[in-house]
C-alpha cells in the first residue's frame, strides 16, 4: 500500500509567529479505497458462484417442463408426507431444545458446581461430530442389534427406521443451537438480579418469567429460528436412521435424493424448491429477529 | 444480640474465605465489616443473607439459629453492590417487588410504594427504568427496594462502591440518616476506612478471612489490638490530616 506523505505546516502555538512545525501526514485514501473494492469484488463473487448460482438452477431446473408438472411433482402424494415428516421433525427439535437450552444455560450461568466446564463442552458434541457417525450411533444403540435393542423389541417400540429415529436425529444434530444463542447473553447478565429476586421470596418460575426472560426474548427466538433452519436441512444422520421408507420416514432432504438417484432429475429440483422457499422464509424471519436484537 | 456469627468457617475450593469469624450486632445498631479486597467481608454478609452456606458454624438472627432457613425467610433486605435492579421493570415495580411475592394487596403495595419513594425523594420518577437513572439514584432505589418488605435486619454489600467520589459524601450522610431514622439494623460491607469510621456504631476489621478487632470507631482508633489494624486505620487518618 503506497504511503504517500503529505506535508504541511501547523502553527503550534497560535500566534503565527513562532514555532511553525511541519506536520507530515500520511494520505491513506488511495491504498484503502482500492482494497475496499476488493474486498467488495471477492464477496459478491463468492455469493454468486455458491448461492446465487445455484438458486438459479433449482429454479430453472425446476420449471423446465413447465408449470402444471412443477405443480404435480410438489404436490405429489410422497412429497407432501415427506414435507409433513420434515416439519414434524423440525417442531419436535425446536420445542425439545428450547427447553432443554433454557434450562442448560440457566444452569450454567447462574450456577457454580464441579463438572460445570465439562458439561458445557459435551453439549456442543453435535457440533463437532459428523451427523453420519451420530446416525450410526443411534442405530448401534437403539437398533435390533442395539444396546437397548432386547428392550425395545420386547415392547414393540420401533425407534431406527421409523419416525421415532428421524426425530431423535433431527434433535440430536440440532441440540446446541439454542443453548449457543442463550449462554453468552445469560451469563453476561450474571446472577445478581435473579439472587436478590430469590432473596426476596421469589420461585424458581417467578424468577425465570419476570427477570430473566424478558433479558433473553429475543436470543431465544433467533437460536430457535438458527435451529429450525438446521433441522429442515438435516440430511446424514437422519439418512442413516431412516431407512429411506418413501412416505413414512421420509423428510424432504432424503426425498430429493432418492428421486435425484431416480433420474427424475426436475421432481428433484421441484422438490428442493420447497426448501428453498422455506430457507428464504426463515432468513426472513431471521433478519426481523436480528434487528429488533438490536 | 440481634445478628450473632459463631465461629464461622467457609472455604471455597480450597481457599479459606472465612476462618473462625464470631461477632455480635445489636438490635438497631449500624455495623461495619471493614477490611482490604478479599478480607472475607463480603463472603461473611452473603453467608448472613443465605446466599452462601457457612462449612460450620452458627448463624443466629434474633435468637433463632438460622443456617438451614432460605434467605427469604430471614427477614433480611439486602442491597446488592451494583444494585441489582431489575432493568427490565420501573422504579415503583422494583420496590413492589418484595410485596408482590409476598402477595399483599395491590392497595397496600401502592401505597407503600408511595411512601418509599418519598422517602429516598424520588416520588416522580416511579415510573422511569434504572438505566434512566443516575447511580446515585440507583442506588436509592436499591436502598428503598430492599426496605419495601419490611425487612428487621439490612444488608448493604459496599453501597457505595460504584458512585464517583462527590456524591459519595453527600449519599453516605444521606444513608446514615435514612437508617437512623428507619431504625433498622444494618451491616455493610466497605474497605473504605473513612466511611466505616464515618457511619458505624460498631466495626468490624477484617483481614485474610479473620476477624482482627471489634470495637467502636474511637475503640479501633485510639486503641488498635494488631500491627495490621493499627497501619490499616493510619492509611485513612493520614488521608484525613
Amino acid at each position: 500500500m503506497k504511503n504517500v506523505k503529505r506535508t504541511y505546516e501547523q502553527d503550534m502555538e497560535g500566534d503565527g509567529i513562532h514555532s511553525l512545525q511541519k506536520v507530515i501526514e500520511p494520505r491513506r485514501n488511495e491504498g484503502s479505497c482500492t482494497v475496499k473494492y476488493f474486498l467488495i469484488g471477492v464477496s459478491v463473487l463468492f455469493l454468486f458462484i455458491m448461492l446465487f448460482l445455484p438458486l438459479m438452477v433449482v429454479a430453472a431446473n425446476a420449471l423446465k417442463e413447465g408449470w402444471r408438472v412443477y405443480k404435480e411433482n410438489v404436490l405429489d402424494e410422497y412429497t407432501v408426507k415427506a414435507l409433513k415428516l420434515t416439519l414434524l421433525a423440525a417442531v419436535t427439535a425446536v420445542t425439545t431444545n428450547t427447553v432443554f437450552g433454557i434450562f442448560a444455560s440457566f444452569l450454567l450461568s447462574k450456577y457454580n458446581f464441579r463438572g460445570r466446564q465439562l458439561l458445557a463442552s459435551l453439549i456442543d458434541l453435535p457440533f463437532s461430530i459428523s451427523p453420519v457417525i451420530a446416525g450410526l450411533v443411534f442405530i448401534l444403540t437403539f437398533g435390533n442389534i442395539g444396546w437397548m435393542g432386547g428392550f425395545l423389541k420386547a415392547n414393540h417400540i420401533k425407534i431406527v427406521f421409523a419416525v421415532p429415529g428421524v426425530l431423535l436425529g433431527t434433535i440430536f444434530v440440532t441440540l446446541p443451537f439454542v443453548f449457543r444463542e442463550l449462554f453468552p447473553v445469560m451469563n453476561a447478565a450474571g446472577k445478581d438480579e435473579e439472587e436478590a429476586a430469590a432473596l426476596m421470596g421469589a420461585g424458581g418460575f417467578t424468577i425465570f418469567r419476570k427477570i430473566t426472560f424478558p433479558h433473553i426474548k429475543w436470543a431465544l427466538l433467533y437460536g430457535m429460528v438458527l435451529c429450525t433452519a438446521r433441522a429442515m436441512g438435516e440430511f446424514g444422520a437422519v439418512s442413516v436412521i431412516s431407512g429411506h421408507l418413501r412416505g413414512k420416514t421420509n423428510t424432504l432432504p432424503l426425498q430429493v435424493e432418492i428421486l435425484y438417484n431416480e433420474f427424475n432429475t426436475t421432481a428433484a429440483f421441484s422438490v428442493s424448491s420447497i426448501l428453498v422457499i422455506l430457507a428464504v422464509l426463515i432468513l426472513i424471519v431471521k433478519s426481523f429477529v436480528e434487528r429488533k436484537r438490536k | 444480640m440481634y445478628v450473632e456469627m459463631k465461629q464461622i468457617n467457609k472455604k471455597f475450593d480450597g481457599f479459606q474465605a472465612s476462618s473462625n469469624v464470631s461477632f455480635g450486632v445489636e438490635k438497631g445498631q449500624l455495623a461495619a465489616l471493614l477490611g482490604p479486597s478479599g478480607s472475607g467481608k463480603t463472603t461473611i454478609l452473603r453467608m448472613i443473607a443465605g446466599l452462601d452456606e457457612p462449612d460450620s458454624g452458627d448463624i443466629m438472627i434474633n435468637g433463632r439459629r438460622v443456617n438451614q432457613l432460605p434467605g427469604s425467610r430471614r427477614g433480611i433486605g439486602f442491597v446488592f453492590q451494583n444494585y441489582a435492579l431489575f432493568r427490565y421493570m420501573t422504579v415503583a415495580d422494583n420496590i413492589a417487588f418484595g410485596l408482590e411475592v409476598q402477595k399483599q394487596d395491590k392497595r397496600t403495595i401502592k401505597r407503600r410504594v408511595e411512601e418509599l419513594l418519598e422517602l429516598i425523594g424520588m416520588q416522580d420518577l416511579g415510573k422511569r427504568y434504572p438505566h434512566q437513572l443516575s447511580g446515585g439514584q440507583r442506588q436509592r432505589v436499591a436502598f428503598a427496594r430492599a426496605l419495601a418488605p419490611n425487612p428487621q435486619l439490612l444488608l448493604l454489600d459496599e453501597p457505595f462502591a460504584a458512585i464517583d467520589a462527590k456524591v459519595r459524601r453527600e449519599l453516605r450522610t444521606w444513608l446514615k440518616g435514612m437508617i437512623e431514622r428507619v431504625g433498622i439494623t444494618s451491616i455493610f460491607v466497605t474497605h473504605d476506612q473513612e466511611e466505616a469510621l464515618e457511619l458505624a456504631d460498631l466495626i468490624i476489621v477484617t483481614n485474610c478471612g479473620k476477624v482482627e478487632q471489634i470495637g467502636t470507631p474511637k475503640e479501633i482508633c485510639e486503641r488498635p489490638e494488631s500491627d495490621f489494624v493499627k497501619e490499616f486505620i493510619d492509611t485513612a487518618r493520614i488521608w484525613r490530616l
